[in-house]
């Protein structure tokens, strides 16, 4: 673990993934104080400054009824970052249950989750997100279960396909001849093995989550105004192009910031731990 | 002497989607306490199948098909429901394989995994205890910075480190039967030998029985006490070790016994793989009660 830690921050790519991060994640938490205008964060209207370029005072420019840009960013990070936490809260620990299980009992477990997950893979993502955001109201806690539904399988897959490979080594096989439990194997033998797979997958979901949330959003289906999302601040700027390019430039790049931070922390972690094994 | 093991007529098939392979035709075998058993054959004649029939885990398989009486110390192994014949398994039986450094799971350390092979027989054994006894063990087996060893990851001792971890695991809850499938065939000769004579040293004092699956002859005459050879899922000679080996009675064993390399060269014998006298009957050495 400390290991991995100073590999990440002796790298400078690593390291600028994780100044990236570092600086969304202190954005989002402290939005309350870092914020200029806390309360353009929802419904205010102060037309003196409707639409302004960036000036000293709003730097990320102003929007259609006069908020600040970049008040409304930072509060869109939270969003984001909650949305994404949560999403992979719920699938990975869903994913990975259902990928041990199916991987390590085979049979008619293996046959039912599997093709249960097929099902939930055969459909584009952000069409199954599309159509249960079309059947449930478009709120946070819809969007945030539409994109947990599209993003277990993906969990399950790839556990799936570690466990297969895990229960070929000689320690399962150990584990068995020794008596242990099914839910020792499982949790305790063949779990941890996972885990670096599990890990890096989850922190270059992180951005992947973002993209979709937005995306949801820019589709008018996922967080719905007053509350700041980058994917609607997106979407609203763009009819405003290239005018009011501000609009639409700075919540993109507080997307691109995020999602590539991501990237970068998770692009190191796969190599670190694809070196060690 | 009271019987650990006793096998009759055992029989196994396994059901595919091209059929049934049938793979065990009615083997008989036993193994008395303290005695070191071995069974000898070529790779696929029956004789892991027959190792993990005895700790239950092929019957785990759905396809698999066994017929047969299989008695463990007095007790009909086919009548004891799933969860009795789990509770044997790493405390009454045990065993070890042919590669040690895969048999121990990468992401702990000894110390971890010793600590849950101990809580197998006693529950509630605190972690000091588990390490003071873990270093006990590997003291036994010649293990002597066991400090170092037990914080080490498998993959981070050698492959004759690890199986001797290994034959120290497989006895520290005193099993009264230890299965060895080909242990340490993954090892350098020098290294097996030494493995080797820690093991009979190990059982000889602890009493245990010794269920030794081969195709090294070498290793099984200076090993065992009684020899089954085993071709095609026939037992097809037995008897004590030095019988057989200076009297081999059955075509096969006289073909097993020359395809052994010899070190003074002279090349590999031809032999053929299908002769009908494999098939012959049972050939049985005197010394080998019923």
């Amino acid at each position: 673990m400390k290991r991995t830690m100073i590999i990440l921050l002796s790298n400078p790519l690593s390291l600028l993934g994780v100044i990236l991060v570092l600086l969304v994640v202190v954005l989002a938490v402290f939005a309350d104080f870092i914020a200029p205008f806390p309360e353009h964060r929802g419904s205010v209207v102060d037309f003196v400054y409707f639409n302004k370029a960036p000036t000293a005072r709003n730097i990320f420019g102003s929007d259609l009824v006069g908020r600040d840009l970049f008040t409304r960013v930072i509060y869109a990070y939270r969003i984001s970052l909650i949305l994404g936490v949560v999403v992979l809260a719920i699938s990975m620990p869903i994913g990975t249950v259902v990928g041990l299980l199916a991987g390590y009992l085979g049979g008619k477990v293996e046959f039912v989750l599997m093709r249960l997950t097929d099902v939930f893979l055969s459909i584009p993502p952000l069409v199954l997100a599309i159509a249960m955001m079309g059947v449930l109201e478009p709120t946070l806690m819809n969007a945030m279960l539409a994109v947990t539904a599209m993003w277990w399988p993906w969990y399950a897959r790839l556990v799936y396909n570690i466990a297969r490979s895990e229960c070929e080594e000689g320690y399962v096989l150990a584990a068995e001849v020794i008596g242990a439990s099914t839910f020792h194997i499982v949790f305790r033998e063949i779990l941890p093995n996972c885990l670096p797979a599990i890990i890096t997958k989850m922190t270059l979901d992180m951005g992947f989550v973002i993209i979709i949330v937005s995306s949801l959003s820019f589709l008018g289906l996922g967080v719905q105004p007053p509350t700041p999302d980058l994917g609607s601040m997106v979407a609203e700027g763009a009819r405003y192009l290239p005018d009011s390019w501000w609009l639409t430039v700075f919540p993109g790049l507080a997307i691109l910031i995020a999602v590539f931070g991501f990237n970068l922390i998770g692009d190191a972690l796969r190599e670190i731990f694809g070196a060690e094994q | 002497m009271s019987r650990v093991l006793d096998i009759r007529d055992l029989y196994l098939r396994f059901r595919g989607y091209t059929g049934v392979t049938d793979v065990l035709h009615g083997i008989s075998l036993h193994i008395d306490a303290g005695e070191r058993v071995a069974l000898v054959g070529e790779s696929g004649s029956g004789k892991s199948v027959t190792a993990r029939i005895v700790l239950g885990i092929l019957q785990e398989l759905r396809t698999a098909r066994i017929e047969g009486s299989l008695e463990f110390e007095g007790q009909d192994l086919n009548k004891l429901t799933r969860r009795q014949w789990h509770a044997l398994r790493g405390t009454a039986m045990s065993m070890i394989f042919q590669d040690p450094t895969s048999s121990l799971n990468p992401v702990f350390t000894i110390d971890t995994q010793f600590a849950e092979v101990l809580r197998r027989r006693d529950p509630d054994l605190s972690n000091a205890d588990a390490t003071s006894r873990a270093a006990e063990l590997l003291e036994s087996v010649s293990i002597h910075d066991h400090a170092r060893v037990l914080k080490s990851y498998p993959f981070q001792l050698s492959g004759g480190m690890n199986q001797r971890v290994m034959i120290s695991m497989a006895l520290a809850n005193r099993p009264s039967l230890l299965i060895a499938d080909e242990p340490g065939t993954a090892l350098d000769v020098t290294v097996q030998a030494q493995t080797l004579k820690l093991m009979h040293d190990l059982v000889e004092e602890s009493r245990t029985a010794v269920f030794f699956i081969s195709h090294n002859l070498g290793v099984v005459r200076e090993f065992a006490d009684r020899v089954y050879v085993i071709y095609r899922g026939r037992i097809v000679e037995q008897g004590p070790t030095a019988a057989i080996f200076e009297n081999p009675g059955h075509a096969y064993t006289r073909a097993l016994m020359a395809a052994v390399p010899r070190i003074t060269g002279g090349g590999i014998p031809e032999i053929n793989d299908v002769n009908p006298a494999f098939l012959d009957p049972l050939v049985r050495h005197d010394g080998d009660a019923i």
